[in-house]
C-alpha cells in the first residue's frame, strides 16, 4: 500500500473519531455550564460526574427506530442527514491543528472550509422540505433565510483579514501573526465574524430554525434515531469549525508559549483557544433568549453588514497606504 | 422606545448584553442549589403533617394513650382502628391495636386535635411509596417499637 493513501486512510479515521469525539466533549460542557449557571449540578448519573453521559445518549439514538414519516419524500428524507453530515468533517481534513499536525495543506484552504460548512444549509433544506411537515419546512425558510444573510457579513469580516494577509492559506494566515494576534488589528471583524459564526450554526440566540416554542423542534422535527443524531453531530462540528476559523484568523492558530516538540505541541494551544471560543459560544446560548426574525433581519443588514463593509473600507485603505 | 438613534441603540444594547453575560458567569461560580434527592434529603419543618403516629412519652417509655377511642370517632373516613383491654390487676385498658388505613386518611388531623392526653401527632416520614394498597395499612404500635425499640421492650419485660 503506497504511504500516502495509508496517511490518508488514517486521517480520515482520526478526523471521524474526532468530529464524535468533540460532539461528546461539546455535550457534556453544554449541559454543565448550562447547569452551572442556573446553579444545578446537571450530570451526575453515569460515571464520576456524568462524563459518560454522552456514550449512553449516543448508543441509546443508534439504537432506535428510523421513523420515515407517511407522505415524505423517502430518498430525500434519508440524504439530508448524510448530506448534513458529511461537508461537516471535510473542513477537518484543511484545519491546522499544529503546525505539523494538517492533513492536506491546501492554497486556498479558508475558501474549502466556508464552501463546505454552507452546504449544511442545501441539507436542511432538504431535511425540511422531504419531511412534509409545516413546522419543518417553517424552519427551512428561516434556517436558509438566516444563513444567506449572514454569510455577507462572515465572509466581509473574514476578507478584511485577507486583505492583511493576502494568503487563503490556513498556515499562511498563522505564519503571517507572528509578533501579534490579528484579534489586535481586526477587533472590528472579530467581532462581527463571532456573531455571524453563530448565527451560521444556528446557536442560540440565533436559533431560529428550530425555535422549540414555535416550531417544536424546526427542520428536524421527523428525525430520529441517528438522523437526528447526524443533525446534532453536524451542529457541534460546524461550531468547532466556526471556532477553529476564528482561531486561526484572529488568535494565532496553534501558536502560545512554546512547549517541547513544539511542531506538534501546538494542538495544546489551538485546542485551548477553541474549546474557549465555544465556552463564549455555549455562555451566551444560556444567558440571552431568542431574538424575533425582523430583529435577526435587522440586526444583520442594519448593523453587522454596514459595520463589516466600514471595516473592510477602512482595512484596504491602510494596508494600501502602509 | 426607538428615540436613542442608530448609534445609541447599539450602545444601548451591546452595554446590556454585556451584564447580561456578567450575570450568568458570576452565577456559574455559585454553589449549587439543589438537592441531589435520594442521596441528600431536605430538612423537613417541624410542622409538616404527615400521617398520624403515636407519641413515645420518655417517661413511661412508651405511649399515653389511653384507649377511649375519640380519634376514631372523630375521624371522618373511618381510617383508624383502636382497641385495648383491661389486663390483670391494671386499673385502666392498655392499648393492643392502633390501626391507620392511610390509603382513605385525608390527612384532616381531627383525630390529633381530639385526643385528651396528646398521644397522637403527625409524622415526618414522607417517604412513603410502595407497590400495594396493604403497604398503607399502618400497625402504629409496631411503627412506634420499630423507632424506640429498646425502652418498649424493657417496658413490656417488666410488666
Amino acid at each position: 500500500m503506497p504511504p500516502e493513501l495509508l496517511r490518508m486512510i488514517i486521517a480520515a479515521v482520526l478526523v471521524v473519531a474526532f468530529v464524535f469525539l468533540n460532539a461528546m466533549i461539546l455535550g457534556y460542557m453544554e449541559r454543565k455550564v448550562s447547569a452551572h449557571i442556573q446553579r444545578r449540578p446537571g450530570l451526575m448519573e453515569v460515571g464520576p460526574h456524568g462524563v459518560l453521559q454522552l456514550l449512553i445518549d449516543g448508543l441509546k439514538l443508534i439504537g432506535k427506530q428510523l421513523v420515515v414519516p407517511e407522505g415524505s419524500n423517502k430518498f430525500l428524507f434519508r440524504l439530508a442527514p448524510v448530506l448534513s453530515f458529511a461537508p461537516c468533517v471535510l473542513p477537518f481534513v484543511v484545519i491546522p491543528f499544529s503546525k505539523k499536525l494538517q492533513i492536506v495543506s491546501m492554497d486556498i484552504s479558508l475558501i474549502f472550509i466556508l464552501a463546505m460548512t454552507s452546504i449544511n444549509v442545501i441539507a436542511i433544506l432538504v431535511a425540511g422540505w422531504a419531511s412534509n411537515n409545516k413546522y419543518s419546512l417553517f424552519g427551512t425558510f428561516r434556517s436558509v433565510a438566516q444563513a444567506v444573510s449572514y454569510e455577507i457579513p462572515m465572509l466581509l469580516s473574514i476578507l478584511s483579514v485577507i486583505l492583511v494577509t493576502s494568503t487563503f492559506s490556513l498556515s499562511g494566515i498563522i505564519a503571517a501573526q507572528k509578533y501579534y494576534w490579528f484579534i489586535l488589528i481586526q477587533p472590528l471583524a472579530f467581532i462581527i465574524y463571532f456573531i455571524s459564526g453563530m448565527a451560521e450554526t444556528n446557536r442560540a440566540p440565533f436559533d431560529m430554525p428550530e425555535a422549540e416554542s414555535e416550531l417544536t423542534a424546526g427542520f428536524h422535527t421527523e428525525y430520529s434515531g441517528m438522523g437526528f443524531s447526524f443533525f446534532f453531530l453536524a451542529e457541534y462540528a460546524n461550531m468547532f469549525t466556526v471556532c477553529s476559523i476564528a482561531t486561526v484568523l484572529f488568535l494565532g492558530g496553534w501558536k502560545g508559549i512554546p512547549l517541547p516538540l513544539g511542531d506538534y505541541t501546538g494542538i495544546f494551544w489551538f485546542m485551548l483557544k477553541v474549546y474557549g471560543l465555544l465556552f463564549v459560544m455555549i455562555w451566551v446560548r444560556w444567558t440571552f433568549p431568542r431574538v424575533r426574525f425582523d430583529q435577526l433581519m435587522t440586526f444583520c443588514w442594519k448593523y453587522l453588514i454596514p459595520f463589516a463593509l466600514a471595516n473592510l473600507l477602512i482595512t484596504a485603505v491602510l494596508v494600501k497606504l502602509i | 422606545m426607538n428615540n436613542r438613534g442608530y448609534f445609541g441603540e447599539l450602545w444601548f444594547g451591546a452595554k446590556s448584553l454585556l451584564i447580561g453575560l456578567n450575570v450568568t458567569i458570576r452565577e456559574m461560580f455559585k454553589p449549587i442549589v439543589t438537592v441531589q434527592y435520594p442521596r441528600e434529603e431536605c430538612e423537613i419543618t417541624p410542622n409538616y403533617r404527615g400521617h398520624v403516629e403515636l407519641v413515645f412519652n420518655l417517661e413511661t417509655g412508651g405511649c399515653d394513650c389511653i384507649v377511649c377511642g375519640m380519634c376514631a370517632k372523630a375521624c371522618p373516613s373511618d381510617c383508624l382502628v383502636v382497641k385495648g383491654e383491661k389486663k390483670e390487676g391494671e386499673k385502666r385498658k392498655s392499648l393492643t391495636v392502633f390501626k391507620l388505613d392511610f390509603t382513605k386518611c385525608s390527612l384532616c388531623g381531627s383525630c390529633v386535635e381530639t385526643c385528651p392526653k396528646g398521644a397522637l401527632d403527625y409524622s415526618q416520614d414522607y417517604n412513603i411509596a410502595g407497590f400495594t394498597r396493604e403497604e398503607f395499612h399502618y400497625d402504629l404500635i409496631e411503627r412506634l417499637e420499630r423507632r424506640h425499640p429498646q425502652p418498649l421492650a424493657a417496658a413490656a419485660g417488666g410488666n
